[in-house]
């Protein structure tokens, strides 16, 4: 895709702050920036997401995208920012927390697919046993309740039960999927992240994993964050967008504006390069 | 650029006839546009395409507005606009909500999603299927996400499936799979299913064959009834004749510079 050349950023029609919805959001970052050496890989960059919508992050290879995901999973920290979850327990800003508070919070409240499914797995356990790890980090002890709630999970994630004894490693990438998927859900948290869940499955595969996604949030409502640089995943899955490039937030609104009244010169030409 | 757009003129009707279920509605508008104006900035081309300016217009409960104007005039356009697909340059979308005043023009992006789920709707002849999905729940899940409980959300639903003449054999079955004719159906039920503050229709009777132009008729008439007020873009609009309060005609510049 060629990109626009660099013009002065449009100004974005001014918005109002909700009024409407007064549940507050379930997750607030404000001013997170990174830099790795040289490199800004954040820069001043603010989300919110409120209860049971589907916020999409798109933008091309490098924007940052995937960092700010990763920061919403407390798997890195910001130079500086300040992050909040409205769940039980997540007091203040989640980046002064020390590792061990990080992990417990997201392995409770927080679930993530990760594009690769070695970073979400064990490639070598049983794919019941991958889910069933995530509810022992919980606490979970009793056996029965192990092995109960793991098979609803991935059922819940519509993998084949006869296979359940599978290792992720004899999976197809779509069945990976939804381990990872399962585990993710497998605990009902407060949030879902989701890093190109999708990229580099199949076609049809892909379809069947975005309408398990969709059922799951339909059903359940949970709140998701969703992370693409495919912009029909993002079109299919998202309430509102926000649309990054080199570590900045340029144009976010509601998806159907996003796609049919781009602002940015940046978004305009990512729309019009969908095939 | 300026437009004429004549004010329509709205019949101040004492009393809209959602009043007569309950307490003595006050009479306030359902939406208030005031100076709207829409242009597209093509930046690959450095290029400015002007919709519409100085639009205005109020409109009552169960008031309906008929947009008209040639090709290009921006009928669709102001149709998006009011609904936030598209973002205004100027202007006010003032709608009386349940919760209060509030400009769509610049409301919050959540608050114009609940507002889309709760106060507007967006009629069009295009069916959104989704895989796997039955026609029956399709058509119910406005009822459901309003918060009405599934089986009579599954009753009214089937009810207005046939109501617009879907066979009863396709209820259950995925519209992703059905012709055109019978996707239309499906989603004009599911559009029309939830009474709303305010409806948007844009062109919602083309390709539609008469049953089903009857049974669109019939529902927007009872609709109406119920003090939704309407705007719509359609392409014969003796097709609503009985229904139209008001017009709002959108002249093109591309006439007008022919003209000249």
């Amino acid at each position: 895709m060629s990109l626009p050349s660099p013009r002065p950023a449009p100004q974005q029609p001014p918005r109002d702050l909700p009024r409407l919805m007064t549940t507050p959001p379930i997750l607030a970052m404000t001013g997170i920036s990174r830099r790795f050496g040289d490199v800004v890989a954040l820069q001043d960059v603010s989300a919110t997401v409120y209860p049971g919508e589907v916020l999409g992050i798109v933008g091309e290879s490098g924007s940052g995208k995937s960092t700010l995901l990763r920061m919403m999973n407390l798997e890195d920290s910001p130079d500086s920012g300040d992050y909040r979850l409205a769940i039980p327990g997540a007091a203040g800003n989640l980046f002064d927390l020390d590792r061990y508070r990080r992990r417990m919070l997201c392995a409770r409240h927080v679930g993530i697919v990760y594009q690769n499914p070695h970073l979400g797995l064990l490639m070598g356990h049983s794919s019941s046993g991958n889910v069933a790890e995530r509810l022992l980090i919980a606490g979970e002890r009793r056996f029965a309740v192990l092995g109960g709630r793991a098979r609803e999970a991935l059922d819940a994630s519509e993998f084949p039960l006869e296979r359940i004894d599978a290792r992720p490693i004899e999976l197809s990438g779509g069945m990976q999927q939804r381990v990872q998927l399962a585990k993710a859900i497998a605990l009902e948290p407060a949030l879902l992240l989701l890093d190109e869940p999708t990229t580099g499955l199949d076609v049809s595969v892909q379809a069947l994993v975005l309408d398990t996604l969709k059922r799951l949030q339909r059903d359940r409502a949970i709140t998701m964050v969703l992370v693409s640089h495919d912009l029909g995943v993002i079109r299919t899955m998202a309430d509102r967008v926000m649309v990054m490039r080199r570590g900045r937030v340029v144009e976010e609104g509601l998806a159907d504006q996003i796609f049919q009244d781009p602002q940015h010169p940046y978004t305009q030409a990512l729309v019009h390069a969908k095939l | 650029m300026t437009l004429q757009t004549p004010l329509p003129a709205a019949p101040p009707r004492a009393a809209p006839p959602c009043a007569a279920s309950g307490a003595p509605a006050p009479a306030l508008p359902v939406i208030e546009v005031e100076g709207l104006a829409k242009h597209f900035q093509m930046h690959h081309l450095g290029q400015r395409l002007d919709a519409f300016a100085g639009i205005g217009f109020t409109l009552m409960p169960g008031q309906f507005l008929l947009l008209t104007g040639p090709n290009g005039a921006g009928k669709s356009t102001l149709l998006r606009t009011l609904y936030r697909s598209y973002l205004p340059q100027a202007g006010h979308v003032w709608l009386n909500t349940a919760e209060g005043r509030i400009d769509l023009a610049r409301a919050a992006d959540v608050d114009v999603a609940l507002l889309r789920r709760r106060e507007i709707g967006f009629v069009t002849q295009f069916l959104i299927a989704r895989p796997r999905v039955a026609a029956e729940d399709l058509v119910a899940e406005p009822l459901r996400l309003a918060g009405a409980a599934a089986p009579e959300a599954l009753e009214t639903a089937r009810a207005a499936l046939a109501e617009f003449g879907v066979k009863r054999e396709l209820w259950a079955a995925y519209p992703s799979t059905f012709s055109g004719g019978e996707q239309q159906k499906v989603n004009l039920a599911r559009a029309l299913i939830l009474p709303q503050r305010l409806l948007l229709l844009d062109e919602p009777t083309a390709s539609l064959d008469a049953g089903a132009r009857a049974a669109l008729l019939r529902r927007l008439a009872a609709l109406k009834a119920q003090g939704v007020a309407m705007i719509g873009v359609f392409h014969h609009p003796g097709d609503v004749a009985g229904l139209i309060d008001a017009e709002l005609n959108l002249d093109s510049r591309e006439t007008r510079d022919v003209a000249q």
